[in-house]
C-alpha cells in the first residue's frame, strides 16, 4: 500500500530551499534592473499645485522622471474599483500618480527610475512638490460628522450605506423581556508582511510581450489589470508571483499603482525596472484594516436566548475604495458566528477618511464582527448572572439545524447557509482543555496571592473557500514526475506539499515525485487568487478533481496495454498493477509514453510510442476518438457557496494590580476546519493567526495624528509582537467535513485571529470586573479604565470579578499551584 | 583600509570580505549597506530585507561569528572581516546532506522538521542568530530558547514552532558533535 498522504503532518517540500538561502523573493529577482522609487505626499489631504523636478533631472544615474501629466491613455485613468457592489454609491479610486489631489500621507505623486535604489531615491529627495493643505479628515467621528470632506463630491463621505434585516428586529425588541445597548470601538491594524510589496517587469520588444513579476496574492489578477492598463492583448503579458514573504491580505488589492507603473516604465524604456517596497512605504502605501465604531441593541430572554439584534457600525475605509466593501459586508453577516440571532438588522456605513485605504487584513472583517456578538454574548451573561459559556450554548445553531441558512447575502453574493458544523461539541472540548469548570477555583487561589485573573472566551464561524472558481493542471511526464499547477498564489501556507499531498494520495504516486506550481500565470490563466481562506478548498478540490481524471485516463491506457479491465488495476507508488497480481504492471511513466503516441525517439522511453513499436489497430486513429495526447488532466472547482469553519478560543490573563499590565498565561483553540490536509500545517496556520490577534488585541495601533501623520510608520514604533509577547497556543481540532467539496475540507487560514480581540477582552473583563469595549487595549488603557471605573465613570459588571460564578463549579480543588491548570491528559 | 575611486560624485570603495570562506571583492560606495553588498553586489540574496532600521532581524549574519544586523552596517565596515550568511550555514562542519538533496546544518534542519517557518522571508536571520546562540548555549531549556529568539519579527509562525525548532537543532547538533566525535576516534584507533 501507499504511505497514507493525506491527512499526515508531512514535512513541508518547500523547507530544504527556504532554509538555505534558495527561496526566491521579489527583490532576490532582476539584478540587472533599473530601481524606481516614489515621491509620495507628505501631507494627508491636500492639492498639488506645482512639481519641479528640475534639481533631480541631473543626479547621474537618473533615467527617468515621470508625473501624472507623463502617463499616457489608461495609465493615467483612475485605478478600477475591482469589487463594485450597488450600495458602493459613492466608490472613489486614486491614481497611480496623483493627479491633482492627494488624500492620504503616501500616496504616490512622482516616480524616479535610476541605476540604483540609492540614486532614484537621491533624485526623489530634489524633487520639490508644492501643495495646498486642504482640511483633513481622520478618525471615524470625523469622518461620520461630515463637516469635512475627503472628496468633495462625496456627501457626508459615506462611500456605502447597507442595510441587511432578517425578521422584524423593531417587533422583536419592543417585546423581549430584556434589552442591552453597547458601544464598541476598535482600532486599525495592518498585515504588515515581513517581504513589502515589488514589482519586477521586463519588456522584451522583439516579441511585444510584457513579462512582470510581482509580490502578490493574484498572479492572474495583476496580468489582467495590467493588460488592461497598458493596453496589451492578455496573451502578450505574463505576470508570476515568485516566493512570497507574507501577505495576509494587503498582496491581494491590485493592481497597485507600482504594478501598473513599472511594467509601463520597462516598457517605455525597453529595459528591466524593479521596485521594492520599504518599510515605511509599506506602512503608509499599502493598506490597513480593522477599524470601526459599532452600537449594538440586543433583546434577549430570562434564558439568555436572543430574541432580536440590531446592529450599526461605522467602518473607516480609508481614502479610496479599490476592493469596494468587502471588509463591512463581512463584518456584517459573519457577526452572526455559531449563533441564531432572533431577528437580525445590520445596517452600516463605510466612510472615507485621510488615511492609508482598507482592504482585506487576515480575518478580513470577522474579528471586529466577532468581537461584537462575542461582548454581547458576554453582557447577556452578566445581565442574566449565568455563565458565559452557557449563554453561548443556548444560543448556537445545533447540528441537526444544518445546512443552516441566515437568510442574508454572504460577500461573495451567496447565500450566508452554514453547511456543517457542531458547536455545542466545539464548546465542550473547549471547556474540558482549558478548565473552564476548574477556573472558579484557580481564581480564588490566584486572588488569595494577591493576583487579578479573568478568563475569556470567544467563538466564531468563518465563511471560507468562496468562489467564483479555481483550476488544477495535472501532468505526467515520461519519467513519471508528476507536475501539477495551480493558479493561486502561496504565501507561506504550505501550498506546494498540501497539494501534492493531494495529488500522491488520488493518484497513487510518491510525494517527491509531485512538483507544484502556484501563481505563474504561463502554467495556469484561470484563477481567482490566495484569500478568504480558499487554497486548500478551491485549489485542493479542483487538483482532486483534475488528478481523478489523469487517474482515470491512466488506467484506461494501462488496462488497454495490459489487456484486462480498468477495474482489475491499482496505482500504487507510481505502479499500474493488477490486483493481486502486481507483477503485470507498467509505471505511471510508461503509460505517459503510450498516452503519447511519437514519431520521434528521443530518448529509451519513447521508442515504445513510436510508429513502428509494438502493435496496433490499423483502423483506429494512434490518438482514439475523445481522448487529447499525454497523460494529464485539468480540473476545475466551482462551488455554489462558502464553506463554513468555526472555532472556539479561551484565554486565561493576568493583569498587574498596579501597573495594569496585561500577561497571557493560556491560550486554548478549538478549530474545526474539516477535513485536515496537514494537520502540522493547520495547525502551524492558527498559532500565527493567533499571534497577530493578540498583536491587534494588546499591542498593535496605527497612531494617525489629528493632521493624518502616522505617527508609529516603523517596526520601531508599531508594536508587532515578538516571541516574548505571544503565548503558547494549546490547540485541539473537530473535524467536521464540509459536504460541498469533494474532500470534505474548509478553509484554516485566517481563524486563528478572528477571536482573538473578543476572548482577551472577554478575559481582561473578567479579571476586573467592568466592561472592555474597546480594543486593543494597552496597559495605559487599563490603568485608565481602572482609574475611571473608581471614579464611578465607568459601571462595574453585575456580578463581582472576586466571585466565583462557574455554575457547575463542583470540584473543589484545594490547589494553590500559581499556574493555571493544565489538562492531565 | 579600502582602497578607493571617484565615481558619480560618490567615492568608490574596493571592498574585501570573507564571505562564507570565500574572499569577495566588490566597488561600492561608503554608503552601500552590507545587506545591500550582500545581495546586490555579491547576489548572494538569502539575507533578506524586512524593515531596513534594525528591528525585525531578518538580515542578521554573523560577522566573525556574532550575530548582526546586515542592514545597520555599511559594507566598508566589514573589510577584511569574516560574513556567515544563510547560505554559509549549509557548509558549517556539523551540516548534512538531507534526502531532498540539500546540505543543512542542525538549525536549518531542525527548522525543516517542526514547520519552524511558513513564508520563509524572516527564517535567515533566525537560522544564523540561533545558530550562534547554540555555539554559545548547547541545551537551553525552552523558556531561554524563546528568549533566544526575542529580537526577531515572525508574522506567519507565532513562534511556537521556532521555539520547537531550537530545542530540536540542540538534540540534532549534539547528535552530530557524539557522530563526529566517534568518527574522530575511529581515525585515531585504525
Amino acid at each position: 500500500m501507499t504511505t497514507q498522504m493525506f491527512g499526515a503532518p508531512i514535512r513541508r517540500k518547500e523547507d530544504p530551499r527556504l532554509v538555505t538561502g534558495g527561496g526566491r523573493y521579489l527583490d532576490d529577482l532582476g539584478h540587472d534592473a533599473l530601481a524606481a522609487a516614489f515621491v509620495r505626499s507628505p501631507h494627508a489631504h491636500a492639492r498639488i499645485v506645482d512639481i519641479d523636478a528640475s534639481d533631480a533631472i541631473d543626479v547621474e544615474g537618473v533615467v527617468g522622471i515621470y508625473v501624472h501629466e507623463d502617463l499616457p491613455g489608461r495609465v493615467g485613468e483612475p485605478l478600477p474599483l475591482l469589487i463594485p457592489h450597488p450600495t458602493l454609491t459613492h466608490g472613489r479610486t486614486g491614481y497611480a500618480l496623483a493627479r491633482d489631489e492627494v488624500n492620504h500621507v503616501g500616496e504616490p505623486v512622482a516616480m524616479v527610475v535610476a541605476t540604483d535604489r540609492y540614486v532614484a531615491e537621491d533624485a526623489c529627495q530634489r524633487i520639490r512638490v508644492t501643495y495646498e493643505q486642504l482640511p483633513v479628515v481622520v478618525g471615524i467621528e470625523s469622518a461620520r460628522d461630515g463637516e469635512r470632506l475627503v472628496h468633495d463630491d462625496v456627501p457626508g463621505n459615506v462611500a456605502a450605506h447597507m442595510l441587511q434585516e432578517v425578521g422584524d428586529v423593531d417587533a422583536a425588541l419592543a417585546t423581549a423581556p430584556h434589552t442591552l445597548a453597547l458601544e464598541l470601538d476598535i482600532e486599525r491594524s495592518a498585515c504588515m508582511p515581513m517581504e513589502g510589496k515589488g514589482v519586477y517587469a521586463r519588456w522584451d520588444r522583439e516579441r511585444g510581450e510584457l513579462r512582470m513579476y510581482s509580490s502578490t496574492q493574484t498572479s492572474t489578477g495583476v496580468r489582467a489589470a495590467v493588460a488592461a492598463k497598458l493596453d496589451l492583448p492578455l496573451a502578450k503579458v505574463e505576470c508570476i508571483a515568485p516566493d512570497v514573504g507574507g501577505g495576509f491580505g494587503v498582496k491581494i488589492m491590485h493592481p497597485w499603482p507600482e504594478e501598473v507603473l513599472v511594467p509601463w516604465a520597462a516598457r517605455l524604456l525597453d529595459q528591466p525596472v524593479k521596485w521594492a517596497e520599504d518599510r515605511r512605504e509599506h506602512f503608509i502605501g499599502s493598506a490597513h484594516e480593522r477599524g470601526q465604531l459599532q452600537q449594538v441593541t440586543v433583546g434577549f430572554d430570562d434564558e439568555g436566548r436572543v430574541l432580536g439584534l440590531d446592529v450599526k457600525f461605522w467602518h473607516d475605509n480609508g481614502a479610496y475604495t479599490p476592493y469596494g466593501i468587502i471588509v463591512p459586508i463581512i463584518t456584517s453577516t459573519q457577526l452572526l458566528g455559531p449563533y441564531k440571532p432572533g431577528a437580525y438588522r445590520c445596517e452600516f456605513w463605510s466612510l472615507y477618511t485621510n488615511t492609508v485605504l482598507v482592504t482585506p487584513y487576515r480575518g478580513a472583517g470577522r474579528p471586529q464582527g466577532c468581537f461584537a456578538m462575542e461582548r454581547t454574548m458576554d453582557a447577556i451573561a452578566d445581565a442574566l448572572g449565568l455563565d458565559r459559556a452557557e449563554v453561548r450554548s443556548r444560543n448556537f445553531i445545533l447540528p441537526s439545524e444544518m445546512p443552516y441558512d441566515h437568510g442574508l447575502l454572504f460577500q461573495d453574493g451567496r447565500p450566508l447557509r452554514y453547511d456543517s458544523g457542531d458547536f455545542p461539541a466545539s464548546l465542550a472540548k473547549l471547556k474540558q482543555l482549558v478548565g473552564w469548570d476548574d477556573f472558579a477555583d484557580y481564581r480564588r487561589s490566584a486572588e488569595a496571592e494577591g493576583r487579578k485573573v479573568g478568563l475569556g472566551i470567544g467563538c466564531y464561524v468563518e465563511g471560507t473557500g468562496v468562489g467564483p472558481y479555481e483550476g488544477g493542471h495535472i501532468q505526467v511526464e515520461t519519467s513519471g514526475r508528476v507536475n501539477v499547477s495551480t493558479g493561486l498564489t502561496s504565501q507561506g501556507q504550505g501550498h506546494e506539499t498540501v497539494f501534492a499531498q493531494i495529488v500522491a494520495e488520488e493518484l497513487g504516486v510518491r510525494l517527491e515525485d509531485v512538483h507544484v506550481t502556484t501563481g505563474d500565470t504561463r502554467k495556469m490563466p484561470y484563477a481567482v487568487g490566495t484569500f478568504a481562506s480558499r487554497a486548500a478548498v478551491m485549489s485542493g478540490s479542483a487538483i482532486a478533481i483534475a488528478t481523478r481524471k489523469v487517474r482515470e485516463k491512466a488506467l484506461r491506457i494501462a488496462a488497454d496495454a495490459l489487456e484486462v479491465s480498468p477495474d482489475d488495476l491499482e496505482i500504487v507508488e507510481g505502479t499500474v498493477r493488477v490486483k493481486g497480481a502486481p507483477a503485470t504492471s507498467m509505471s505511471l511513466g510508461t503509460v505517459s509514453v503510450l498516452s503519447n503516441p511519437l514519431r520521434y525517439a528521443f530518448d529509451e522511453a519513447a521508442r515504445a510510442a513510436t510508429q513502428f513499436a509494438g502493435t496496433f489497430d490499423p483502423d483506429k486513429p494512434p490518438v482514439a476518438e475523445g481522448e487529447e495526447p499525454g497523460l494529464e488532466g485539468k480540473g476545475f472547482y466551482s462551488p455554489t457557496q462558502a464553506t463554513f469553519a468555526n472555532g472556539m478560543h479561551a484565554a486565561i490573563v493576568e493583569t498587574d494590580p498596579v501597573t495594569a499590565e496585561i500577561k497571557i498565561l493560556r491560550y486554548c483553540v478549538i478549530h474545526d476546519c474539516g477535513t485536515m490536509i496537514n494537520p502540522m500545517i493547520v495547525e502551524g496556520q492558527v498559532h500565527g493567526g493567533v499571534a497577530q490577534g493578540v498583536g491587534g488585541a494588546l499591542y498593535e495601533r496605527m497612531a494617525y495624528d489629528e493632521s493624518g501623520q502616522l505617527l508609529n510608520a516603523s517596526f520601531m514604533d508599531f508594536l508587532m509582537p515578538y516571541a516574548s509577547e505571544v503565548p503558547t497556543v494549546e490547540a485541539d481540532h473537530l473535524e467536521t467535513p464540509s459536504p460541498l467539496n469533494p474532500l470534505g475540507i474548509k478553509g484554516a487560514g485566517e481563524a486563528g485571529c478572528i477571536p482573538v480581540s473578543a476572548v482577551i477582552a472577554s478575559a481582561i473583563e473578567d479579571a476586573e470586573g467592568f466592561p472592555i469595549a474597546r480594543m486593543p487595549i494597552s496597559p495605559n488603557d487599563l490603568w485608565e479604565l481602572r482609574r475611571r471605573h473608581a471614579a464611578g465613570e465607568v459601571p462595574s459588571l453585575h456580578r463581582q470579578a472576586n466571585t466565583a460564578r462557574s455554575s457547575s463549579s463542583s470540584s473543589s480543588s484545594s490547589s494553590s499551584s500559581t499556574s493555571p491548570k493544565e489538562p492531565t491528559s | 583600509m579600502t582602497d578607493t575611486t571617484q565615481m558619480a560624485g560618490e567615492t568608490i570603495h574596493d571592498v574585501t570580505v570573507r564571505v562564507n570562506g570565500i574572499r569577495r571583492s566588490a566597488h561600492v560606495p561608503a554608503r552601500r549597506l552590507l545587506s545591500d553588498f550582500l545581495r546586490h553586489d555579491l547576489e548572494l540574496t538569502g539575507t533578506h530585507v524586512g524593515c531596513e532600521h534594525g528591528v525585525c532581524g531578518a538580515c542578521t549574519v554573523l560577522v566573525d561569528g556574532a550575530p548582526m544586523r546586515s542592514c545597520l552596517m555599511f559594507a566598508v565596515t566589514a573589510q577584511d572581516h569574516a560574513i556567515t550568511t544563510v547560505e554559509g550555514l549549509c557548509s558549517a562542519p556539523d551540516a548534512r546532506v538531507a534526502p531532498t538533496g540539500e546540505s543543512m546544518n542542525p538549525v536549518q534542519q531542525a527548522f525543516a522538521e517542526c514547520h519552524g517557518l511558513q513564508c520563509g522571508f524572516c527564517t535567515p536571520g533566525f537560522l544564523t542568530t540561533v545558530t550562534a546562540y547554540l555555539d554559545e548555549n548547547p541545551s537551553p531549556t525552552s523558556e531561554q530558547a524563546r528568549e533566544a529568539i526575542s529580537g526577531n519579527l515572525c508574522r506567519c509562525t507565532g513562534y511556537q514552532n521556532i521555539v520547537k525548532s531550537v530545542l530540536r537543532a540542540a538534540e540534532i547538533k549534539a547528535e552530530r558533535a557524539d557522530e563526529r566525535a566517534d568518527e574522530q576516534a575511529g581515525e585515531e584507533s585504525s
